[in-house]
């Protein structure tokens, strides 16, 4: 337990760093400081402190959820009628996100598949970036942030420590940007195997190669998911890509928050359907039966072959953990993004 | 909000009522994937199971180097479904009086519960905090060669809330919601 002590300790040091400054931070400064990003590769212990800003993403990540969704959970919960289970389930998620978050402990015991989602400047050396995540995923393991969850699928053998094949999740992009951001989402096995993709035309929906079939095939996955993904959740949903892309960009769409609006306007319409409709299916929290089935849904495009139409639907719990920092000059956390 | 302590009855679990929310007081043995496989495949269980729940869960226990006394750090309902080709046999084999998961159970254990005075509560899942509370003790360890996610976990809980959603009468909160919900569907689907 000591030791556990002593690790937080040194883990919330680059917030507090970040806290103090923050009010004397402007646009200006923030571009000066990014600019040494690059430069201050060399120095012998960036990356030491990278790993401690890593640590606390995860730690934070793990035990408390982001605004936009607590504030569509409550929303949720008053929704309710009194004295249903519906409501008794809503107001037991509320207790568990306080809890969680005075505790510092991990909201759910499946702390899910550990996804990062890394936006950096021109000349960024990702595997020394890789290797970080590695660092700081072993560490998050040792101290209770993540559980032991990654299994070898030929050997049934648990890693312990949560690194092998595939794990951790990392996806890189290059964007126009000085900054590094690094954004985590820890995606659970409950609601990932309710998951779907649907191939265009799907006859026994009737669904067609259009944005109707679109709407019909979501809503389908929506009422097979019931409960059993931990519900009420939130939709990420591409359209079109190949069998792989369309699932990367549905979970992609998770990353935006719930609150912001579809810059496409037919795309923002179909979201807005698809929390409507299926809250009109009386699924509910849990699948106890309620008003709340669906708290959001994203939505985007990718292009297609003549050949495919591809609907893939990634389902988020409602424990959707997802937070991202945008780092420092010394690798700080400077700015939490949710 | 109605009551369940222990020591446990096939009578009192007979009273349950599909959408009954109850406060569980006493003792629950974990139990999940590989558990359920072992008593499945005839090894008898460590421990009598005879009128004692079982908790489909993995939780995240600690160990005190020192004490060498179990905490419970994180224990929500893991899914139960995987359960199905099992339960029903569990109940009849050990006497089981309830089992706690999450997500719901199929037609095999349904008919189970009503055969043998069972119910199957569902926990709220995700809320690992809030429940892992609600344990005030690890009193024994069995099977720990399955790892500790695994094992059996013998635990002691003080009002660990749960719903009723599959009762000892044939009665399944999931299929009826799965029905009704499929009828708003084909509705929405046609609009």
């Amino acid at each position: 337990m000591a030791k556990k002590k002593v690790a937080k300790k040194v883990a919330k040091k680059p917030t507090k760093k970040v806290a103090a400054k923050k009010p004397a931070l402007k646009a200006k400064t923030s571009k000066k400081t990014t600019k040494k990003v690059v430069k201050a590769k060399k120095v012998e212990n960036t990356y030491k402190s990278l790993e401690a800003s890593l640590v606390e993403l995860i730690k934070n990540t793990s035990s408390v959820l982001p605004d936009d969704v607590q504030k569509v959970i409550l929303e949720a919960l008053h929704r309710e009628e009194k004295n249903t289970t519906a409501e008794y389930a809503m107001n037991i998620i509320k207790a568990n996100i306080e809890l969680a978050k005075k505790k510092s402990q991990p909201l759910c015991q499946d702390t899910g598949t550990v996804l990062f989602f890394v936006s950096h400047p021109i000349g960024f050396d990702q595997h020394k970036f890789t290797k970080e995540i590695q660092k700081a995923v072993v560490k998050a393991t040792e101290l209770g942030y993540l559980r032991q969850n990654s299994v070898d699928s030929l050997t049934g053998e648990n890693s312990g420590m949560n690194i092998g094949a595939g794990h951790p999740s990392i996806h890189y992009h290059q964007h126009n940007k000085k900054t590094v951001e690094v954004k985590l989402m820890l995606k659970g096995g409950g609601c990932e195997n309710v998951g779907a993709q649907y191939s265009l035309p799907y006859t026994p929906l009737e669904a067609g190669r259009d944005i109707d079939g679109v709407r019909k095939v979501i809503l389908d996955a929506v009422h097979k998911a019931q409960g059993k993904g931990c519900g009420p959740g939130v939709l990420g949903v591409c359209i079109g890509g190949d069998r792989g892309a369309g699932y990367v960009e549905s979970k992609e769409q998770l990353l935006r928050r719930i609150d912001d609006i579809n810059d496409v306007a037919s795309l923002a319409e179909l979201e807005k359907e698809i929390v409507n409709t299926s809250n009109k299916l009386g699924i509910g929290p849990m699948g106890f039966g309620g008003k709340t089935t669906l708290l959001g849904c994203k939505i985007s495009a990718l292009n297609r072959l003549p050949a495919s139409f591809f609907v893939s639907i990634s389902y988020m719990c409602w424990a959707f953990r997802r937070q991202g920092i945008e780092l420092g000059d010394k690798n700080q956390i400077k700015k939490w993004l949710y | 909000m109605k009551k369940l302590t222990y020591p446990f009855t096939h009578e009192q679990v007979r009273d349950l009522k599909v959408g009954d929310m109850v406060l569980i007081t006493g003792k629950l043995f974990t139990g999940r994937d590989a558990v359920h496989k072992r008593l499945h495949d005839g090894v008898k269980p460590p421990v009598d199971l005879t009128n004692q729940i079982i908790y489909h869960c993995g939780p995240v226990v600690l160990k005190d180097k020192k004490t060498g006394i179990h905490q419970v750090m994180a224990a929500g309902p893991t899914t139960s479904i995987r359960e199905e080709p099992y339960q029903a046999d569990v109940m009849k084999e050990f006497g089981i009086v309830g089992v706690i998961g999450k997500g719901g159970m199929g037609p095999k254990t349904l008919a189970g519960c009503k055969e043998y005075g069972c119910v199957y509560f569902h926990a709220i899942g995700g809320a690992a905090q809030v429940l892992a509370e609600k344990i005030d003790s690890v009193d024994a360890v069995y099977w720990e060669d399955l790892g500790s996610p695994e094992a059996i976990w013998e635990l002691s809980v003080t009002e660990f809330p749960v719903v009723v959603t599959m009762d000892a009468h044939g009665n399944s909160l999931h299929s009826k919601i799965e029905a009704s919900s499929a009828e708003e569907l084909k509705k929405a689907l046609k609009e």
